[in-house]
């Protein structure tokens, strides 16, 4: 049918990558903020179990007889031994000297003043450890004595477990990014949805459907719906113009071509002189010449003009070409022709009745405009296994071995026209409406070669 | 037959009219809607010509309003718009057939006949000559009892001459009213058919006779 238009991307796609991309920087996002506060939570409360220990082993230092003792309480190390199996180091140091523990252990906190304490991750023996310092002053002798306590503890425990936690943490962000993308889908999907029912509205009209929109649509499509009333109200109201000004440019050109024809007849009824009723004679041919091609010219362009928006409605050719035989009947009659139907009920076509009716009617005028008096044309209707056949045959001796499909152009008449009145777009009218319901057109010399045949096959529904 | 033509073109009423009349019709005219109603409400026509597109409406107005009064009377329109715009509408208002104009007398005449026909013209419509018995509606000839039905050319022929018996009409004349201007045939093919009335006339006591030089004249023996 029509050209498929250049896209920008779709709506929905663009909104579905949007919303899942926004997934994943939060899904990311998510992940890091929930593992580095597990990490913090887990750090803090680590820490704080090397202190107490640190702060139990401290209790346990006293002054007796001018000598320090450490009594190092069971307890303090067994706490570091139930978060985890990581081996526990600690020192016991006094102005300097170890007093107990391991004496390579790093001691970081030199600096503290009395009761306070510092955390610090280092490597010691190959191993990470995190351990904490302590430090109190105690008076020995009078003279103060600066105790540090250092209590640290390899991580591999305190690694498990971040690991332990970042699976989870990663675990959550995916779960959330999941739950986000199918979300993201279905909200793509059901805010484009007030769109496609919009469009299956406007694509399920017809072509003579030019009623403005009227289905509630979300606030943000009502600008579109409304240019688009605008569009068909504009539309409807060029078709109309168009169409009255075809009508109004045939009432024109036709109401003073009936007068003047009226009055040649006329006059020609009143005059004897040879002369005058020969000129009197031209001159009706001439305006019969010229209204029936003004008038195939206006049945043209109607007939373009309603192709282009083809109403599809079921039509019943037999029913159709015997109307038009009952209406042709009495012009046949002038001429004595005998005119007749023959025809069995067909199944329905569909399409525009009133131009599969002109189309038919322009063969009917050509055939009885050229067969001579006294003659016979068989109209009939038929169906084959693919296509309902209107058919018209004639006896007025056929197109002469003319090529056929010249016939059709546009103002080419046949050789047999010569002093008839036409203006040749009769058969061009029959083909095209043919050809728009998808069916051809024939023109055949008859069987018995006194005249043509011509054959409307539309094809069957 | 009456008939009531509603046209508002004076000069191609003027020539229907005369043409109408020619042929042994009463006619009265009617210039717009105004007038056609007041026509049609106190006489009684046998047809109706009615033009669509009148100063004072729309001829289809007319055409609802006369059959919503349920009158039998038919109507032919006369219509100048396009056939393939309108003729859907005038059909369905009660129309019994339209003609596009410009027309051919004898195309209007053809029309008429066909549609008085077809409301069945009773035997008021006969004329009789002699021993004969015409029915122009009908077609048929009786002479002495026996009915045969005429071809159209001749019903035309012999109706034109006994339009205006006892005058002689010209072969000229007669070959415009019966042939179409687009058909070049002789003044002879006049003579096949006068030759085949006469045969049929044969005992009416109605005889078609030839002025030489001058035409056929049809008079009672």
């Amino acid at each position: 049918m029509s050209d498929p238009l250049p896209t920008s991307g779709s709506l929905r796609r663009r909104l579905t990558l949007q919303l899942v991309g926004s997934a994943a920087v939060l899904a990311t996002l998510l992940f890091f903020v929930v593992l580095g506060f597990a990490r913090d939570v887990a750090q803090q409360t680590h820490d704080s179990i090397l202190l107490a220990s640190a702060t139990s082993i401290m209790d346990s230092v006293s002054v007796q007889a001018d000598a320090v003792t450490v009594d190092l309480p069971y307890a303090a190390l067994s706490m570091l031994g139930n978060v985890s199996d990581d081996r526990v180091f600690y020192s016991v140091s006094m102005r300097g000297q170890l007093l107990t523990g391991y004496d390579d252990l790093p001691i970081s906190g030199q600096m503290l003043r009395s009761g306070q304490s510092a955390f610090d991750t280092l490597s010691y023996k190959g191993d990470g450890i995190r351990m904490v310092t302590l430090s109190r002053r105690l008076s020995l002798n009078g003279a103060p004595a600066d105790i540090l306590i250092t209590v640290a503890q390899t991580r591999e425990g305190q690694a498990a477990q971040l690991a332990q936690l970042s699976r989870s943490a990663l675990q959550l962000g995916l779960g959330f990014f999941l739950v986000a993308t199918i979300l993201a889908f279905w909200t793509a999907q059901s805010s484009i949805r007030p769109l496609n029912q919009l469009t299956a509205a406007v694509s399920r009209r017809g072509p003579k459907d030019l009623r403005p929109v009227r289905r509630p649509v979300p606030s943000e499509m009502i600008p579109l719906v409304l240019s688009l009333n605008q569009f068909i109200a504009r539309l409807r109201v060029s078709l109309t113009r168009s169409e009255d000004f075809i009508a109004e440019a045939a009432h024109r050109v036709r109401t003073p071509l009936a007068t003047v024809r009226a009055q040649a007849e006329i006059t020609l009824l009143r005059v004897e002189k040879p002369e005058n009723r020969a000129s009197l004679r031209e001159m009706i041919r001439a305006i019969d010449e010229s209204s029936r091609a003004a008038g195939q010219l206006l049945d043209h362009a109607m007939v373009t003009f309603r192709i282009d928006t083809l109403e599809r409605k079921a039509i019943d050719l037999t029913e159709l070409a015997k109307e038009l035989v009952d209406r042709l009947q009495p012009i046949a009659e002038l001429k004595d022709i005998d005119l007749r139907f023959t025809g069995s009920r067909c199944p329905t076509i569909t399409g525009d009745a009133i131009l599969v009716q002109n189309a038919t009617r322009n063969i009917l005028d050509n055939a009885i405009k050229y067969s001579p008096s006294d003659s016979a044309i068989q109209v009939s209707t038929r169906q084959t296994t693919s296509e309902i056949v209107i058919q018209v045959e004639d006896q007025a001796g056929g197109f002469g071995g003319m090529d056929t499909e010249v016939l059709t152009h546009r103002f080419t008449r046949g050789d047999n026209a010569v002093g008839t009145v036409g203006s040749g777009l009769g058969l061009t009218i029959a083909r095209e409406v043919v050809e728009a319901h998808g069916g051809t057109l024939l023109i055949e010399t008859n069987k018995s070669g006194t005249g043509a045949c011509v054959s409307l096959c539309f094809p069957l529904a | 037959m009456r008939f009531l033509l509603v046209e508002d073109n004076i000069s191609l009423a003027t020539a229907v009219l005369d043409r109408l009349r020619m042929d042994g019709h009463v006619v009265d005219h009617a210039a717009n809607i105004a007038a056609a109603e007041d026509y049609s409400a106190t006489t009684d026509y046998d047809l109706i010509l009615l033009d669509i597109m009148l100063p004072d409406g729309d001829g289809r107005s007319f055409l609802r309003s006369h059959r919503n009064r349920l009158i039998e009377t038919p109507v032919i329109v006369l219509t100048a718009r396009s056939e393939v715009s309108d003729r859907v509408g005038m059909l369905d208002l009660g129309a019994d057939d339209y003609i596009t104009k410009p027309f051919d007398f004898s195309e209007l005449e053809a029309r008429c006949r066909a549609v008085l026909r077809r409301h069945g013209g009773d035997s008021s419509n006969q004329r009789r000559f002699g021993n004969l018995v015409f029915d122009p509606l009908a077609g048929t000839l009786s002479v002495a009892g026996k009915t045969i039905t005429l071809r159209n050319k001749e019903l035309r022929l012999l109706e034109i001459l006994l339009n205006g018996q006892d005058r002689i009409h010209s072969k000229p004349k007669l070959v415009d009213r019966l042939f179409s201007y687009d058909e070049e045939v002789s003044e002879n093919a006049i003579e096949v058919y006068v030759g085949r009335l006469r045969k049929h006339l044969t005992g009416s006591g109605v005889e078609i006779t030839t002025v030489r030089g001058l035409g056929y004249r049809i008079s009672l023996v």
